[in-house]
């Protein structure tokens, strides 16, 4: 089962590949389109600036893979700025294109908090999912970010977190996944999302759609 | 809810973790690699590696440590100490670190942050801040900021500092009281309201906890996103799971959940 973690100079790709191999994955972190495209389930991790991600993803000639994995129904898992990058538009440092696979916009938390939003907070089940297997609702993940999603179809949202308004902080379509916190940050509960994506993959090379996967 | 972060902090200085009294390192405290493990396990919020030798043969074991660190523990490890050039932190980062601590560089080259935040992001760069109190003799009342581990006076106000480092990109900033650090007597609570007051990013409280009352005012009266403590929890004074709790009581949203 190969899991291509997509690397495009993101700062967090180690913890990423250290979380999907502590839970037994053998992910493998490349830049190759080829590679990515014949991957079982395709990892993109990320954090900084939504406009980087995107020229760094166009400069490595990784734009169409993405695209197009997730066009086939490959598992894909998005994280933290992989996440905000499947949207339509990203507000953060002007209005910047994104992936377009979710339509939607990413937004920035409105004035009087704290920003970025850094540190452990709640997410909130909002349907039940494979994807959050053996995770209580309402468990503790770690954000880092001054941005976040504001998906056109609320029917992405699978899990909500509050911080000065409720955000998604788990989108979920067909095939896509993706978290705006970091699970290879936070601990035990984080791990089991990377445990469950791979049950996912392993499902969909027979052929077993993500929403059922065991 | 945002929860409030409890952070153990371990100086390590040729590879073992020592505790420090009014920044001058003496008793040894361990292994810092199991007592990463020990504190992820009773549900630290994040950790900070702290190299307090800053040597090149100190980067060296430093990186060691991380790397074995980040293979195990799975919550955010910042690391500072030494940290002069934004090659430094792309080495630190790239070891295993998720954040950046810098101080006495920044103070000299105050665009190391900018630096910094451009090619990481901000939430890569936490300024930490040695400061110590001065009473003027008209009673007037402000905080110094240090460099080198507290031996070198600046002259430059530590709130405004706090505030300039802000703006220029760091994403947290580490508040450390000289005055209280390893003394047990608690926080510098006025410094931590007045820094709260003036920035928008998190704001962590270190230096000088000895009683759980420390962390509640730091959190209530200093207005402190997080509490950072050292010594308290290499000796066993508190473990991390009584702290929380003692702050839950309080009704100040921790995370319970234990085991990273």
């Amino acid at each position: 089962m190969l899991i291509a973690i997509v690397d495009y100079g993101a700062g967090n790709l180690k913890s990423v590949q250290h979380a999907a191999e502590h839970v037994g994955l053998q992910p493998l972190v490349t830049d190759d389109a080829d590679v990515i495209g014949v991957a079982d389930g395709v990892i993109l991790p990320g954090v900084g600036a939504a406009a980087d991600t995107m020229l760094n993803l166009e400069h490595r000639h990784l734009v169409s893979v993405v695209k197009d994995v997730i066009a086939r129904g490959r598992p894909f898992f998005g994280v933290c700025m992989g996440l905000q990058a499947l949207f339509t538009l990203s507000e953060e440092g002007g209005a910047h294109r994104c992936l377009d696979i979710l339509p939607g916009t990413v937004r920035r938390f409105p004035g009087g908090l704290s920003i970025p939003h850094m540190g452990w907070n709640q997410v909130r089940q909002v349907r039940a999912h494979p994807f959050f297997q053996g995770i209580p609702d309402n468990a503790n993940f770690y954000f880092v970010h001054s941005y976040y999603v504001d998906p056109r179809d609320r029917q992405v949202v699978a899990g909500e977190t509050d911080y000065g308004l409720a955000f998604p902080s788990v989108v979920i379509r067909d095939n896509v996944l993706a978290t705006q916190f970091h699970p290879e940050k936070s601990g035990r509960n984080g791990l089991r999302l990377y445990a469950n994506f791979g049950r996912i993959v392993a499902g969909s090379r027979r052929g077993v759609p993500a929403a059922v996967a065991s | 809810m945002l929860t409030k972060r409890v952070i153990p902090c371990l100086d390590v200085a040729r590879g073992r973790v020592v505790r420090g009294v009014k920044f001058s390192a003496d008793r040894d405290a361990g292994d810092p690699v199991v007592l990463a493990a020990r504190y992820n396990e009773e549900g630290a919020d994040e950790l900070v590696f702290y190299d307090i030798t800053a040597s090149h043969e100190g980067r060296g074991i430093m990186l060691d440590v991380l790397e074995r660190t980040a293979r195990e523990v799975f919550i955010p490890l910042c690391v500072g100490g030494g940290l002069a050039t934004v090659e430094d932190m792309w080495q630190v980062l790239r070891a295993g670190a998720d954040k950046t601590s810098i101080n006495s560089r920044a103070v000299q080259q105050p665009d190391l942050i900018n630096q910094g935040a451009e090619r990481f992001g901000s939430q890569c760069i936490v300024l930490s801040i040695d400061a110590q109190r001065v009473v003027e003799l008209d009673g007037r009342r402000w905080w110094q900021v240090y460099l080198n581990g507290g031996r070198v006076a600046t002259g430059k106000d530590a709130v405004a500092w706090a505030v300039e480092g802000a703006q220029r990109g760091a994403g947290e900033l580490v508040i450390n009281s000289m005055d209280a650090d390893g003394t047990r007597q608690g926080y510098d609570l006025d410094l931590l309201r007045e820094i709260n007051t003036r920035v928008e990013v998190p704001v962590v409280a270190s230096g000088g906890a000895g009683t759980l009352e420390h962390f509640t005012q730091a959190l209530f009266q200093g207005q402190a996103h997080a509490v950072l403590a050292a010594s308290v929890f290499h000796f066993g004074v508190f473990t991390i799971p009584q702290v929380k709790e003692h702050l839950a009581a309080h009704n100040l949203p921790v995370r319970l959940e234990r085991g990273g």
